[in-house]
């Protein structure tokens, strides 16, 4: 009779007995599925034996009979196997793991309602019986009771007795108590860093190290390795091949990297939903793989290790691959997409349409999975712990899933930024005025970017409703924090500008704050019900002093701002068909308008600038368009006029002129266009080639059919309407570099020898006279504000010297407020430019090399103001 | 089963014809909560607005380290907002999803009531008013409007505000 447990301390017992029972069936399975493989292995089978009569043992001292009875048998079975009596067979292995089913149930059961389940498994118990009685006759060898009981006791030396169970709900309360020991320590340095007195100081130090100490000691309480999860597996797979027929070896790698206990409580579902379908729709049958030239066995591999703050698991298997086509066309009939969009799908989004609910290629449901609820399901559980899922995979060959986690969740390094003025007390109770502290996780912050002056203002260009930055050569979308949250107040465009660059998954942008502050330790504490749907917050912290604090969630506000470059075209397509990644065959294009074309397109990777000049700055020379440009000549072509010689001319008579400014190499040249449209991401492929010249063909981006340029030729065509020297630096030519910043010298002669000259150098006006009467130089490039006189003087010295008299002079400046009144003066420098424009500065030194060479009389001085 | 400091709105519900209530004052207004499920009430604290939260919600404020959402009662109530440089109350109420501070004018006593004293809330109540009222009680000298908590907490279904 089942004794009912009313009283705590049974209570105890029976929870010790479940948690110690369901860890005991877990490592027995593990066992049998190893078995299989050596189906000879002593101490394997002992091990299973031991597990069973523990079981067997403590269900009778709890007065659990069906428990007793099953374990008992199978506890019989087991003893054939390990003395030998009988040989390990997959029919046994089968009836064992029964078993272990059926012992599982009882104890969901009494874990449930605190009883054993109802069915009393007379039939599993016969069978169990025969198969002990089996092949019979040596049954003499069956272990004696004493036997027995010695092979149980050998048991307990071998476990791990430094090792102690501890209750989660005991960790997590460990967890939040650091976590508010962090913030007070927070503030306690806070203070201390306001007060005098070395003994607070110090004091404060010594709780800065034991906090920090303890944080990490705690973290690693909640750490388990994710064999804790994996250990599963291997039955599992056994369990699918079985039911589908196929042969699949599981291998795993990396069983011992650590993850967070919550974390790995969160990815145990998703994770055997991805093996099963491995093995259910990945893996073809035997026949199949014999055909196909595989081997028969099919392989499902895990993989798990760290990288960069995060756990990445990669489960991989080498079967069939994924039928993009079969996927699009399920994805049509369950209507998910329609034909035209199922069409223009590219490899990248086509897996991604296995992520939305309700999709299932499987041809027929099998009760192992495929029922359509799964993908999208993995999918929101592993994004709900802040983690990423990503499918790829090569038709006939294989698929990998990657799962990307970060580590740990409640105590992040972050960077403080502000809006507004933090300076003072924000007044009581008003909304919008006084500044306010947010914090943008340092794990999505990729650099930070420092604007001023003159770089604030003109650095973030303007497309309609998207700004731009150029980092590095790359056009980087950029929105303003202000605008986001949807706060009043500070004009955009203020003297500096900070530009946070952020990483939302592998995109990036960048977001415009206006004040930084520094990197501090917080914790992250959930919002409440009522803003947890704000999703451009990931959550709130406690700062130094006290206050509240918000922090970003990055991937929100990428998603808000439907970024990456004029979005707004793009989420219309992706709510369209809810897809959530960025495809690789993804582009960005800018869309414009010239002359009879209506809506062309060009890669805005390839586009240096977009500008625009006053009709009155657009001069004609030698019948060409030019306009002059950052110290340079930019010829100008209308475009509607390369693509279709004849036609108006509209673009070049409106006022302002749009042009779009392409580089190549040194040269450069702006295209005009009637309107410049808008900035769009989209996969494209070349619907239609074009028999037109300058025009690659149509496709559709954004939805609309678009002509995309042929840039190529488009250049080539108007280079030979403008023709460019060839800019060779003549043998042997040298320049003087007289400059006084060390720093700035540098990077001027590294770009010249580049270029291909000899460089002089010299530091102060004294010194480059001197080198001058030594060398002989072709061109001279000095700063405006040389040390010893300064640009001016050093000139006048120069053109005192008559074997200097045919030598031109480069000045450069800092900025184009300069003197430009002394510029204009007779007898002043042969060209004058702003600093920073490495090619501008290149071309004209050619220019000027090259007019020395060509003419022997000395040049007539033409001042071009940058 | 009661257990000491929570009750769940069901057993709140029928206790609240009599019993002891947390008062406070909103525009002229005179509000109780079940003393109960008031978890403490304290003067103005520091807020952090949250751009893009619901109109209701004033913001965050520090609780000895919990971090609560403050909800202001005037809007909630649809009411005028208070006058520049008057400053709201907190009056903290647990719930079972959490604990939010309700942002008031001022904080009365608490005071006690018979069920005798209990009425349905008069039809002349602005409706705005009255979907938050669960009942009132006749004091001797003032009217006591029986809050209804959960229903305040409720955004989805509020006076017309919606989330998001």
């Amino acid at each position: 009779m089942a004794r009912r447990a009313r009283r705590m301390e049974d209570q105890e017992i029976v929870k010790e007995f479940l948690i110690e029972s369901n860890d005991n069936l877990s490592r027995l399975e593990q066992e049998m599925v190893e078995l299989e493989r050596r189906p000879r292995d002593t101490e394997l089978l002992a091990s299973v034996f031991r597990t069973f009569h523990t079981i067997k043992g403590t269900c009778g001292f709890l007065g659990y009979g069906k428990l007793e009875r099953v374990a008992h048998q199978a506890e019989n079975v087991l003893s054939q196997l390990r003395s030998g009596s009988q040989t390990f067979t997959s029919g046994l292995a089968s009836l064992v793991l029964e078993a272990v089913d059926v012992l599982r149930r009882h104890l969901r059961a009494i874990e449930a309602g605190g009883q054993e389940a109802a069915e009393d498994s007379a039939d599993l118990c016969r069978r169990l019986e025969e198969a002990s009685r089996g092949s019979a006759c040596t049954l003499s060898e069956a272990a004696s009771p004493a036997e027995v009981e010695a092979a149980a006791q050998k048991v307990s030396g071998g476990v791990a007795d430094s090792a102690i169970r501890v209750d989660v709900h005991l960790l997590d309360k460990l967890m939040n108590l650091v976590g508010e020991l962090v913030l007070t320590r927070n503030q306690i340095l806070q203070f201390s860093a306001q007060q005098e007195g070395a003994a607070l100081s110090a004091t404060s130090q010594r709780l800065n190290l034991i906090t920090s100490e303890l944080q990490e000691g705690v973290m690693k309480t909640r750490m388990q390795p994710i064999g804790v999860v994996w250990n599963k597996l291997p039955r599992l797979v056994r369990d699918v091949a079985t039911a589908c027929g196929k042969q699949i070896a599981l291998e795993l790698e990396g069983a011992d990297t650590e993850m967070d206990k919550t974390i790995i409580e969160a990815i145990k579902d998703p994770l055997t939903h991805i093996v099963r379908n491995c093995g259910d729709h990945g893996i073809e049958r035997t026949e199949v793989r014999l055909g196909r030239g595989k081997p028969a066995q099919g392989r499902i591999s895990l993989r798990a290790f760290h990288e960069g703050g995060q756990v990445i698991i990669e489960i991989g298997d080498d079967g069939g691959g994924v039928d993009t086509e079969k996927v699009k066309a399920k994805a049509v009939l369950n209507g998910l997409i329609r034909p035209d969009q199922a069409e223009r799908l590219g490899e990248r989004e086509a897996l991604n349409l296995l992520f939305l609910p309700g999709f299932s290629t499987a041809e027929k449901v099998t009760n192992v999975s495929g029922r359509g609820v799964g993908m999208d399901v993995v999918r929101t559980n592993i994004e709900k712990i802040g983690g990423t899922v990503d499918l790829s995979s090569r038709f006939g060959e294989g698929t990998t899933v990657k799962l990307k986690i970060p580590l740990t969740l409640a105590i992040i390094p972050g960077l403080v930024v502000t809006l507004g003025d933090c300076r003072g007390e924000a007044p009581n109770g008003k909304k919008g005025k006084g500044g306010q502290h947010f914090v943008i996780p340092q794990v999505s912050l990729v650099e930070l970017v420092r604007l001023e002056g003159e770089a604030a203002l003109r650095s973030i260009e303007r497309i309609r409703n998207t700004a731009v930055y150029r980092l590095r050569g790359n056009l980087l979308p950029v929105v303003y924090l202000r605008e986001v949250l949807g706060l009043e107040g500070l004009a955009v465009d203020s003297d500096t500008i900070n530009i946070a660059v952020l990483q939302a998954e592998d995109r990036q942008f960048g977001l415009v704050v206006e004040g930084v502050k520094d990197t501090q330790e917080i914790v992250v504490k959930p919002l409440g019900k009522h803003l947890k749907g704000l999703n451009c917050y990931a959550g709130a912290t406690i700062m130094g002093d006290g206050r509240v604090a918000l922090i970003l969630d990055v991937m929100g506000i990428a998603q808000k701002c439907g970024e990456v470059a004029g979005g707004h075209e793009r989420t219309r397509v992706e709510s369209d068909m809810r897809l959530e990644n960025v495809a690789d065959t993804k582009q960005t294009y800018l869309l414009f308008r010239a002359g009879p074309f209506e809506r062309l397109a060009v890669p805005l990777s390839l586009v240096a600038r977009l500008e625009e000049f006053p009709l009155s700055h657009v001069e004609r020379a030698a019948n060409h368009l030019v306009v002059q440009y950052r110290g340079q000549i930019l010829p100008l072509v209308p475009l509607a006029q390369i693509l279709e010689p004849g036609s108006a001319d509209t673009a070049g008579s409106q006022d302002p002129v749009q042009a779009i400014v392409f580089s190549d190499g040194d040269r450069r040249i702006g295209l005009l266009v009637d309107q410049l449209l808008d900035i769009v991401d989209d996969a494209v492929s070349v619907r239609q080639v074009s028999g037109r010249k300058g025009l690659l063909g149509s496709a559709v981006i954004g939805k609309l059919v678009t002509d995309m340029l042929d840039l190529d030729a488009v250049i080539c065509s108007a280079s030979g309407v403008w023709n460019q020297e060839e800019a060779e630096v003549p043998e042997g030519a040298t320049v003087m570099l007289a400059e006084g910043s060390t720093f700035s010298r540098g990077i001027l002669r590294a770009s010249l020898e580049m270029a291909g000259y000899r460089v002089v150098e010299a530091s102060t006006a004294a010194e480059a006279l001197t080198q001058l009467a030594r060398v002989k130089v072709n061109v001279v490039v000095t700063a405006l504000d040389l040390p010893g006189g300064g640009g001016y003087e050093f000139l006048e010295k120069m053109r005192k010297d008559p074997s200097l008299a045919g030598v031109p002079v480069l000045a450069l400046a800092a900025s184009a407020g300069d003197t430009s009144q002394r510029a204009a003066q007779p007898g002043a420098f042969q060209d004058y430019l702003i600093r920073g424009d490495r090619d501008a500065m290149l071309r004209s030194i050619h220019r000027l090399a090259s007019v020395l060479n060509s003419q022997s009389a000395a040049p007539e001085p033409t001042v071009e103001k940058g | 089963m009661l257990t000491t400091g929570t009750i769940s709105s069901l057993e709140s519900s029928s206790r609240s014809l009599s019993g002891q209530y947390s008062t406070f004052d909103v525009a002229g207004f005179y509000f109780g909560i079940d003393v109960l499920q008031v978890q403490e009430v304290l003067r103005y604290q520091r807020m952090t607005p949250v751009p893009l939260a619901p109109a209701v919600i004033e913001g965050l404020i520090n609780l000895r380290g919990q971090i609560v959402t403050a909800m202001d009662m005037r809007q909630r109530l649809g009411l005028p907002p208070r006058a520049d440089g008057e400053t709201a109350m907190n009056v903290v109420v647990r719930t079972e999803e959490g604990v939010v501070s309700l942002l008031v004018d001022e904080i009365g006593d608490v005071v006690e009531a018979e069920s005798s004293s209990f009425e349905r809330p008069p039809e002349n109540l602005d409706p705005a008013i009255r979907n938050l009222v669960r009942g009132i009680h006749k004091l001797k000298d003032r009217l006591l409007l029986v809050l209804d908590t959960d229903q305040t907490l409720k955004l989805d279904t509020g006076n017309g505000q919606s989330l998001n």
